[in-house]
């Protein structure tokens, strides 16, 4: 038994947390995981954390400055908005928005374009042609314009700007699902498992796209800073996400008006954005130093 | 079952070609042999005279961009004209193969265990008589050390031999009818290969299974098989008994593949390489392939293709030379 035991640790190698800690990445990034740890804990914390309602006016404390500042009130740390409502309460409503939409966005269309991606790169022939060509499409045309053409075409609203982002960000898993399976399906072990006569379906899902999986995986932490910057944006431009719900990229746009009288209504929103968006790049960099050396990404 | 003297793979007139159409690259020419049940047979051969791409057609595995044509009868079936269906539920199971690399043909993600289990349990799911037993006793069949260690652990904690008895373990789970090994020994230590081929050999004895063994080492070939076949350019140059054919090889090219073994005399290492190149697969003479390198070509050996003749039992060789009994 003493054997097993040594072999425990090593026997770790398939993980994907051990695999990263000996991948040679060099430290984890702490900040920016502490502060995408942080903006976890506050979307899911959401009002149990918040020291108030973040749609709740107060006019008897319109525009009060952040805490520190001459005026400011240990009430309300960050401050309030022209109407009242309590900064603090309303990033992190707006960390809640900002996840889910960008949660939900790279879950989906992680999930549609890995599908793809998977069929394209392991069925090829003319079914991998037509799915690139979609893709090539797709991947053509600028996305905060194709995300504007969409809203338009099909409104607002929470469900509707995740739509968006799916459309816009399928494509890009797809591409990389393909070229990651077009690799590994030339490996050994997949000729192993044909001719150990696993079928098609099972090599697929259980040999090739365990494989590809660190390379998704990277992909999906740096594409959540990247849907965060495009719900702030569809956001600001007000096709986003609507009033009474929170948001930052909302939050910046309506704070613009009173940007020389209170500065905080534009900084915080602003640096959360900034923020959140450099913590999930760093984390996925730092990831993709880990898991592909060679910058196929 | 397949009858006594039956044959269980019969290949007629195979030939694979790569390439454009208008310039292909036959890398196996109109190539027959026929196996029969728990036989076991060498095919030898330098890299590139078609011996993994023969196989790969057996098994069906290569690239959809070669153009195969002949054919291959395993047991009855058809094997070319099979959809890749019907493909899979043979292979690993009546149909079974070791790979050449044992260092990548394990998926790093997976403990053996995990790869063992799930070979098995498809072999069960196909209705094929698995040999008693899970993982542990698959590969305490092939003489793995503390096979229950080495079912929790990954492949990158096992040495080369040892991934290659993982292999041969998973490649005999189901005690196929034909195994197909495509140079098992040569990315091993020489110190282990021999540990690998006794396996074979068992496998053969237990289980009654045919062996194909394809290797550039006749002197595994010389110890394991019952018949050999050496290849030259695509081409099946000679075949015939093991024995026979190293006492008294016909072919040029097999005598010259036999003085190349390394040999000692007098204490000093003597090697004697065959001269000349293999020739270029898409610019092949009309005649013999091996005419330019043959010592002793004749002038029929240059324009005119070889045709088999048999010179003994079960043995024919492709040489004008042979035929002619001058080189005999």
């Amino acid at each position: 038994m003493s054997a097993t035991a040594e072999e425990r640790p090593a026997g770790a190698g398939g993980l994907l947390g051990a695999r990263l800690w000996r991948s040679g990445a060099g430290r984890p990034p702490l900040l920016a995981t502490a502060i995408c740890l942080l903006m976890v804990v506050a979307a899911l914390g959401g009002g149990a954390i918040a020291p108030y309602v973040p749609d709740e006016a107060d006019f008897t404390a319109i525009l009060v400055p952040p805490a520190w500042a001459e005026g400011g009130s240990l009430a309300h740390l960050l401050g309030t908005d022209q109407l009242g409502r309590d900064m603090l309460s309303r990033l992190i409503a707006g960390a809640r928005i900002s996840l889910l939409t960008a949660g939900a966005a790279v879950l989906a269309g992680g999930t549609i374009g890995v599908t793809l991606g998977l069929a394209a790169g392991y069925l090829g022939g003319v079914v991998e042609a037509v799915i690139m060509r979609i893709v090539d499409a797709f991947l053509a045309l600028p996305f905060i314009l194709m995300a504007l053409a969409f809203v338009a075409a099909l409104g607002t609203g929470v469900g509707n700007i995740i739509l968006v982002m799916v459309l816009t960000n399928w494509a890009r898993y797809a591409r990389l699902v393909r070229s990651e399976v077009v690799s590994i399906k030339k490996r050994d072990f997949v000729l192993l498992a044909r001719v150990a006569g696993l079928r098609p379906r099972q090599i697929a899902l259980r040999h090739i796209l365990p494989n590809a999986l660190t390379s998704i995986l990277v992909l999906a932490v740096l594409d959540v800073g990247r849907a965060i910057i495009l719900e702030s944006s569809l956001s600001f431009l007000g096709v986003g996400i609507q009033p009474p719900d929170v948001s930052w990229g909302l939050a910046l746009a309506e704070g613009r008006t009173y940007m020389t009288v209170a500065w905080w209504l534009t900084v915080w929103p602003g640096l959360a954005i900034v923020l959140a968006v450099m913590s999930f790049n760093a984390l996925g960099d730092w990831m993709k130093a880990g898991f592909d050396p060679r910058g196929r990404l | 079952m397949t009858l006594p003297n039956e044959p269980l793979l019969v290949v007629r007139g195979l030939n694979i070609e790569f390439g454009p159409p208008e310039r292909p690259v036959r890398a196996v020419a109109d190539a027959d042999l026929t196996l029969a049940p728990g036989e076991i047979l060498g095919i030898a051969g330098e890299s590139g005279s078609g011996k993994t791409t023969l196989c790969s057609a057996i098994m069906r595995t290569l690239p959809r961009s070669a153009r195969v044509s002949g054919r291959v009868e395993f047991a009855g079936k058809e094997l070319l004209s099979l959809s890749e269906r019907e493909m899979a539920r043979l292979r690993g199971r009546d149909l079974s193969m070791v790979l050449q690399n044992p260092m990548t043909s394990l998926d790093p993600l997976y403990t053996i265990g995990n790869q063992l289990e799930e070979v098995l349990r498809e072999r069960r799911r196909g209705g094929a008589e698995v040999r008693p037993g899970g993982a542990v006793e698959v590969l305490r069949r092939v003489h793995l050390t503390a096979p229950e260690l080495r079912v929790r652990q990954y492949p990158h904690q096992l040495s080369g031999g040892m991934r290659q008895r993982v292999l041969v373990g998973m490649a005999t789970a189901a005690a196929p009818r034909l195994l197909i090994a495509d140079e098992p020994t040569t990315a091993l230590d020489a110190s282990i290969q021999d540990e690998i081929l006794i396996l074979f050999r068992e496998l053969r004895d237990t289980a009654g299974s045919a062996v194909v063994i394809v290797t550039h080492d006749l002197s595994a070939i010389r110890r394991l098989s019952d018949r050999v076949i050496i290849m030259y350019a695509g081409r099946i140059v000679e075949e015939g008994p093991t024995a026979e054919v190293f006492r008294a090889p016909r072919h040029p090219y097999t005598r010259a593949l036999l003085g190349s073994l390394p040999r000692i005399e007098d204490e000093e290492v003597v090697l004697q390489p065959i001269p000349g190149q293999v020739p270029d697969l898409a610019r092949l003479p009309p005649g013999c392939a091996f005419a330019a390198r043959c010592p002793v070509a004749l002038d029929a050996c240059r324009t005119e293709r070889p045709q088999e003749s048999t010179v003994g039992e079960r043995h024919r060789v492709f040489c004008w030379q042979a035929a002619a009994g001058g080189a005999a």
